[in-house]
């Protein structure tokens, strides 16, 4: 046991998905080409004023009921000033002393245990451009160039509580909110566009002690494992300073894959006054009971919700659970086959084992699939009845994902219906005792495990239609 | 009598009798502008073009017998920031000397839909920020009625011209009383409506919770006029109140009997210049005379309005101006080395020396640390303000005062004085700070033949109040009657 207690927050942006920005009609698409997104509010010129999106308030007292937040019925827009290339106004509309929401938690599930990771607030704002240096940072390059496409794309900022105790708990936390925002659809969280980020916290302090210790703020984190790696690396530099005696500096520090390690960007001192000041160009926002009741019967089914569920109603193993809830749709597709073929654990395997696998393999969603539940289902049912075996059953799956067709049509065409015959079988069998003398003497020393090997010649020389378990026992049978 | 120096509302039903054309009208208000515009200054930018080609169109239209809107051909400027799609709007600033706009204010839309031409855009105390026009990048505006005097700012171009008949109207921007008081100083009619009644998108801004646009006219009819083609409930302005905009003409009435006028002891202090408070005072005595109804009430925070104002307004506009920084528009130092070389040199070269100070006072005052001392204190007493004025519109119907403490003062004679030059403000101020209307009525002319303001506020929406009383006073003083003498041509009077 560590002698330090980590104490960790994430602060996490998340992108919402609205077609237009969060003060004016521009559209929001990713990867259009630069600057052809914008317009003169987005854009800062002298003159505009900002326009609120209902929409944007929306996702977010859905996001925010989704995370169990109170959602404030008064809040208010402040500016937070300033100066960077990719900021038009030079200032970021964003909410500072009266957020949206506030006090909301998040059920992680990790080595076992279960957790609740509270949430300090969650608030929206404005997304700012995107800058491209020709060298490595605006200040040691020959010129930059800015792309204001991204401009006033609406974010919420979710704050935790430093409630989180370790890196892996800090990855369980980004992995359940990053699933509970997709669950109700209001952010794609796709990290790789940016449009989701995360800052962490992290500080240590003796165990026993209740005193936090200083805290240091972690960035350029751009994965789920970063955050984890650099969380990793950033408690034992912390606890090598205490160890020497040494102090650790309030500062931000950033996070650099390659070499594994983080480096200090500024401290304290150097941090910005951000000049906040009530936005005087918008009214503040009233929430309305009624509003908040209408965008809360919208919610879906939640993954902890679903995951009490996967696991007390239908007995799964907390690891299938998480897999299968980690995908709304891979949830939906797992109950819609239960529903069709009462016997979770095998859809589970099958889901999360052939079908992930074809899944991956052609790069399509589960929802694009040609394989629905009804296909899985059948195809289970075709291995229960004996039909056909496991092996066969692959096949089948194989098949009909790439051509939709039936699983029946394709047992028949395919000839994949298992040899149930006993006499067909005990030809086949008697054909293998003869080729294969060696194994059978060793099956006769006691060598059980020979039996396998002949078993595999007889699937071998059926083509593996042979009903194995029949095969076993005729083999039994025959050499006793 | 030339055509330039009759009301919008002449003209209008000169054109409507056909009397005149559009084109005729346009025309010579170009001509006085020609000639005179070089000794006056009001324009930074002259549209005779556009003017041109809307007055044809109106024309044309007048020529199908098809309705009219109530400006159609009436020619007017607009303050150097308001927006103009495709026309410079410069600010008076260096910053902007060259800018561009590729937008139309909401304000400027409303005229073109109104079909009213455009002559160009007027000079003014750089962003807006000063009470002389002095602090503009580019030349001193004259005061019509004394050429070696201040038209008042920050719209004294919009005042100017309006005063010396290059314009029918013009529209100004009032954030402290940059309308009221060149509207005073230059002896012509300006109107600051309650905040959120004329929408402010398209006007660059100075401090955003304060600023409001209204018209420069040449009487009261002309004010209520333009005021009723302006205003309205606009989606682009989320501060816009969604009210319906009655006929502001219809207020327009003489009678003002049992009509309650409060008159603020807090606003007849020492300081205030003898003459000025002497045709105040005669015009109260008027107006009790034709049978309203005047008592003294009492503002009490007046005092404290000025320091919070220069807290309030700064503050906002060290935000509102932090977005001309050189990256992407306006004015770029070349010779920075690197980003934020750029943007010191850019802000420090590009702006003057008054727009620098109040962002320096600003950024100050909302800096950590300073925030609850400065800017939070100043919107309680905000608040205050708004209060005495609540509790005293229970009692009167409207308050008046002199808009300004004296008639408008010699060039250079302090602009090395912020302090003073803030204090021409002092009677402006509240009614921003309180987001009512407010108007400037000439009332009557000084010794040296200097006009006086008579201001009056009204309570929140209360437009139609003011009008009326002003027009009352208008009719009461005859101050209207009385125009600056100044040369048929421009160039003649300077030898
Ligand atoms: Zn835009």
């Amino acid at each position: 046991m560590s002698k330090y207690e980590t104490i960790i927050g994430l602060e996490v942006h998340a992108e919402l998905r609205t077609k237009s920005k969060l003060f004016c009609d521009c559209s929001t698409t990713f990867g259009a080409e630069p600057n052809t997104q914008v317009c003169p509010i987005c854009l800062g010129l002298p003159g505009v004023l900002p326009v609120l999106n209902k929409q944007a308030v929306e996702y977010a007292i859905e996001a925010a009921l989704a995370l169990n937040c109170e959602i404030q019925p008064y809040n208010k827009f402040d500016r937070k000033n300033y100066f960077y290339p990719d900021l038009p106004k030079a200032y970021q509309i964003s909410q500072y002393d009266l957020p949206l929401a506030r006090n909301g938690y998040v059920t992680i599930h990790v080595d076992g245990k279960t957790k609740k990771i509270g949430i300090t607030r969650i608030h929206l704002e404005e997304e700012a451009g995107k800058s491209v240096h020709s060298g490595d940072n605006i200040l040691g390059s020959e010129y930059s160039l800015e792309d204001y496409n991204r401009t006033g794309i609406p974010l919420i900022e979710i704050v935790s509580e430093p409630d989180m105790r370790s890196p892996a708990e800090a990855y369980a936390y980004l992995t359940t909110l990053k699933n509970i925002l997709q669950y109700t659809g209001v952010s794609d969280c796709k990290m790789e566009e940016g449009s989701l980020r995360c800052d962490a916290n992290i500080s240590i302090r003796p165990v026993g002690s209740d005193k936090f210790g200083t805290k240091v703020e972690l960035k350029n984190l751009n994965s789920f494992r970063a955050v984890q790696k650099a969380l990793e690396y950033e408690e034992k530099r912390q606890a090598k300073l205490l160890d020497r005696g040494e102090k650790v500096i309030q500062e931000t520090r950033h996070w650099d894959e390659s070499t594994g390690r983080t480096h200090s960007m500024r401290s304290k001192e150097e941090a910005n006054d951000y000049r906040y000041f009530p936005e005087p160009d918008l009214v503040p926002v009233v929430i309305s009971t009624e509003w908040i009741e209408k965008v809360r019967e919208r919610l879906p089914e939640l993954p902890e919700a679903k995951w009490q569920r996967f696991v007390h109603e239908y007995g799964l193993p907390e690891y299938d659970t998480e897999l299968i809830i980690s995908n709304r749709d891979m949830a939906e597709f797992f109950e819609a086959t239960v529903k069709l073929h009462n016997d979770p654990k095998t859809v589970s395997n099958w889901v999360m084992g052939e079908l992930t696998r074809l899944l991956k393999e052609s790069g399509q969603a589960i929802t694009e699939s040609k394989v629905t539940p009804e296909v899985l289902a059948r195809v289970i049912k075709l291995v229960d009845k004996g039909t056909i075996s496991n092996t066969a059953a692959k096949t089948v799956l194989e098949e009909s994902f790439k051509t939709g067709k039936d699983p029946d049509d394709i047992v028949k065409e395919k000839g994949l219906a298992q040899i149930s015959d006993t006499a067909e079988l005990e030809k086949v069998v008697a054909e293998v005792i003869a080729a294969n003398p060696q194994s059978v003497e060793d099956f006769r020393n006691g060598k059980d495990r020979a039996i396998g090997f002949l078993v595999g010649q007889v699937m071998k020389a059926t083509k593996g239609r042979a009903n194995p378990k029949l095969v076993n026992e005729l083999l039994r049978k025959k050499l006793q | 009598m030339s055509l330039y120096q009759y009301t919008a509302h002449e003209l209008r039903d000169m054109l409507r009798r056909k009397e005149v054309s559009a084109a005729e009208i346009t025309d010579s208000v170009l001509e006085r502008i020609d000639s005179l515009d070089s000794v006056i200054k009001a324009y930074v930018t002259v549209t005779a073009e556009v003017a041109k080609s809307m007055a044809k169109a109106v024309d044309a239209q007048l020529a199908q017998g098809s309705d009219l809107p109530e400006l159609a051909g009436i020619p007017m400027g607009l303050k150097d920031n308001l927006n103009t799609k495709g026309i410079r709007t410069t600010c008076s600033s260096k910053m902007l000397e060259n800018y561009i706009s590729p937008y139309d204010s909401t304000v400027y839309e409303k005229l073109i839909k109104s079909m009213s031409p455009l002559l160009g855009k007027l000079n003014m105390d750089e962003f807006a920020m000063g009470s002389s026009t002095e602090n503009s990048a580019f030349f001193n505006t004259a005061n019509p009625w004394d050429l070696e005097r201040v038209p008042g700012g920050s719209s004294g171009g919009s005042a100017a011209a309006v005063a010396a008949d290059e314009a029918i109207f013009t529209l100004g921007s009032d954030t402290g009383g940059s309308i009221r008081q060149p509207a005073a100083f230059c002896g012509v009619v300006g109107l600051k409506p309650t905040y959120g009644r004329v929408s402010r998108y398209g006007l660059v801004a100075f401090a955003s919770s304060l600023d409001q646009i209204g018209p420069i006219t040449k009487d009261v009819t002309d004010a209520a006029l333009v005021l009723t083609a302006i205003a309205g409930h606009d989606p682009m302005d989320s501060t816009s109140v969604n009210k319906e905009v009655p006929d502001y003409t219809k207020f327009l009435k003489e009678d003002v009997k049992g009509l309650k006028i409060g008159l603020p002891k807090e606003y007849f202090v020492e300081g205030i210049d003898p003459e000025v408070k002497t045709k105040v005072m005669e015009t109260v005595q008027k107006l009790e005379e034709a049978g309203a109804e005047v008592k003294e009430i009492s503002l009490p925070h007046t005092d404290a309005a000025l320091a919070t104002y220069y807290i309030i307004a700064p503050a906002e506009a060290s935000s509102n101006l932090a977005r001309y920084d050189g990256v992407r528009y306006g004015y770029r130092s070349e010779t920075a080395p690197d980003v934020l070389t750029m943007y010191k040199k850019t802000r420090s070269e590009g702006f003057g020396p008054e727009v620098k100070r109040r962002i320096m006072l600003g950024t100050y005052a909302l800096s950590s640390g300073y925030y609850d001392a400065y800017y939070l204190k100043a919107q309680k007493v905000r608040t205050l303000i708004v209060q005495d004025f609540q509790k005293a519109f229970e009692e009167v119907d409207v308050i008046v005062s002199s808009t300004t403490p004296t008639p408008a003062f010699k060039m250079g004679d302090k602009i090395d004085d912020p302090m003073s030059m803030y204090l021409s403000d002092m009677f402006t101020l509240p009614a921003n700070m309180a987001a009512i209307p407010a108007i400037s009525v000439p009332c009557g002319y000084t010794e040296a033949g200097l006009p006086v303001g008579f201001q009056i506020m009204g309570p929140a929406f209360g437009e139609g109040t003011i009008l009326h009383v002003a027009y009352a006073v208008e009719k009461l003083t005859g101050a209207r009657e009385r125009r600056p003498k100044l040369p048929e041509k421009g160039g003649a009077a300077c030898e």
